[in-house]
């Protein structure tokens, strides 16, 4: 084991570079669906040209157009899942805490949830048009679920001698909620929000595959449209790096956030 | 100033933690309710504190009913229960600061009291990076800071090691030597409650009720030498045979 652990990052590189090679090998010959997928090779210049290609040459879209898809992208998801926090954690927090509010709120969330962000798109598109804010819409909604559950989770969870001595002290209703509960929900907290962050990548894929007229999704379908294969993959290998870097960012911040509970389990 | 009449408490379950139990607690005395796990003790100390309420007789403060907690009877748990987010100042200045207090009112204060404790140099650190002694140093802390009129402790000590322990109730017999603030300490430990207190209320499970009221005429000040004085000694055996007895009874 020792050994094994000694290289994680070789190891982490070796089935991602198998596939390729494999894929690469397999499609020269047309042994993948009969030469419709483009072998990496192919896709690798297509994603060069979409990235760094002069734009405006004649009327290829798929030419330095790609920092643009991914912003604007990245910025639908940023704006709906802000708001889902901003909706999801607080009302976790008065959920959890607040048996009143639980027995009025929880029912008709969890009765919502099960409707998936693809049903939701309809609704969207009647409301919103075909707009950014129907995308954000569509992330937020579906971003909110998890947030706003496992909130609730961490809330119920609280020490109850934590509570107990905030109240000793002082502590008022917003002082317990604010000082107390908040934080100790956030390990729950963070757990929702990478499990929201997930949701909020396909949302704004469905979205802009049907709603909007920019970003990766817009990119993704309307290559495939035009019989682009090559910025498909490339687009859909853009979504897994821009969606894994986004999770990394959480990571760190809730490695940050939950300094006290890290030292907390190399003690035990 | 603390009285119980005719206190009673049973849960919604049916289980009678308390009854009957009568106690005047004067102002500035050191009162150690000592019994058995499951004799309500802790109960008693919650119904004191706020956090739970009395289902027969009554509870008075400094002659006012207790209808919820407040910083006027400061708590110390028995695992410290600090807030594990906040460091070591945080925590024993959150409870001047929710009450709205300006920070030139208690900083100078919970300086004071942190170099009482012994923890002046580890103001920045985070509970988990603290010993279970020293957390429990900050327990202490943070009630001080509140100036509490009755300082209630539930089995604060109970936790530690043996030698922590030890100097732990030295730190306390020499705070309380200080400062004279009324004392509910629950212990299921006859030394520390014959060492700390000036009385010892013997109580005895289902029901939970105080079975004696024990003075302890110990001269102050007092050390963890006079543990092993003939005058300890015996009341340490009327206790022990008291408790023999209450248990017996059952």
């Amino acid at each position: 084991m020792a050994r094994l652990r000694a290289k994680p990052a070789a190891l982490a590189v070796l089935l991602p570079v198998a596939l390729v090679l494999g894929w690469q090998l397999a499609g020269v010959d047309g042994a993948i669906a009969g030469g419709a997928l483009p072998t990496p090779d192919r896709v690798w210049s297509a994603w060069i040209t979409w990235a760094f290609g002069p734009p405006g040459l004649g009327l290829n879209p798929y030419a330095g157009t790609w920092l643009a898809a991914v912003w604007f992208s990245t910025q639908r998801v940023a704006h709906g899942f802000a708001l889902a926090i901003l909706v999801g954690v607080p009302l976790g927090v008065v959920i959890g805490w607040s048996k009143l509010v639980a027995a009025v709120m929880d029912p008709t969330i969890q009765w919502l949830r099960p409707v998936p962000i693809t049903a939701w798109l309809p609704i969207s598109i009647a409301i919103f048009g075909i707009r950014d804010f129907g995308a954000v819409f569509l992330i937020t909604i579906g971003a909110f679920y998890p947030i706003v559950v496992n909130t609730t989770q961490g809330a119920r969870d609280v020490d109850r001698n934590w509570i107990r001595a905030a109240l000793m002290m002082g502590a008022g209703r917003r002082h317990i909620l604010a000082r107390v509960v908040l934080p100790a929900a956030l390990p729950s907290i963070f757990t929702g929000l990478r499990i929201g962050l997930g949701i909020a990548w396909t949302a704004v894929i469905v979205a802009e595959m049907v709603a909007v007229k920019s970003g990766l999704g817009y990119a993704l379908w309307d290559a495939y449209y035009v019989g682009r294969m090559d910025v498909v993959i490339a687009d859909m290998i853009s979504i897994g790096l821009v969606g894994f870097l986004s999770d990394r960012l959480i990571v760190a911040l809730e490695i940050w956030a939950l300094r006290w509970r890290r030292l907390q389990s190399h003690q035990a | 100033m603390i009285r119980f009449s005719g206190l009673g408490k049973t849960y919604a379950g049916g289980v009678t933690a308390l009854s009957e139990v009568d106690l005047t607690i004067a102002e500035g005395a050191f009162v150690a309710l000592l019994g058995p796990s499951g004799c309500g003790k802790s109960t008693l100390l919650n119904l004191v504190a706020g956090f739970e309420t009395p289902s027969a007789g009554t509870l008075r403060f400094d002659d006012r009913p207790v209808t919820k907690p407040g910083p006027e009877r400061a708590v110390v748990f028995q695992e410290a229960a600090l807030l594990p987010w906040l460091t070591v100042w945080e925590n024993v200045v959150f409870g001047p600061k929710v009450q709205g207090l300006k920070r030139s009112d208690y900083e100078p204060r919970a300086r004071e009291i942190l170099r009482i404790v012994r923890l002046e140099g580890f103001a920045q650190a985070l509970p988990v990076q603290l010993s279970g002694g020293m957390r429990q140093r900050v327990g202490i802390a943070r009630a001080l800071v509140m100036q509490p009129r009755a300082l209630l402790m539930d089995e604060p000590f109970g936790a530690l090691d043996a030698q922590t322990r030890l100097s732990m109730q030295e730190l306390l017999l020499e705070v309380w030597q200080q400062l004279k603030t009324t004392v509910l300490f629950v212990t299921h430990d006859i030394d520390e409650a014959i060492l700390l207190a000036d009385r010892v209320c013997v109580m005895t499970a289902r029901p939970g009720r105080i079975v004696r009221d024990i003075a302890i005429t110990l001269p102050r000040p007092r050390a963890v030498d006079d543990l092993t004085t003939p005058d300890f000694m015996r009341l340490k055996a009327e206790i022990m045979a008291e408790m023999r007895l209450s248990h017996d009874r059952h």
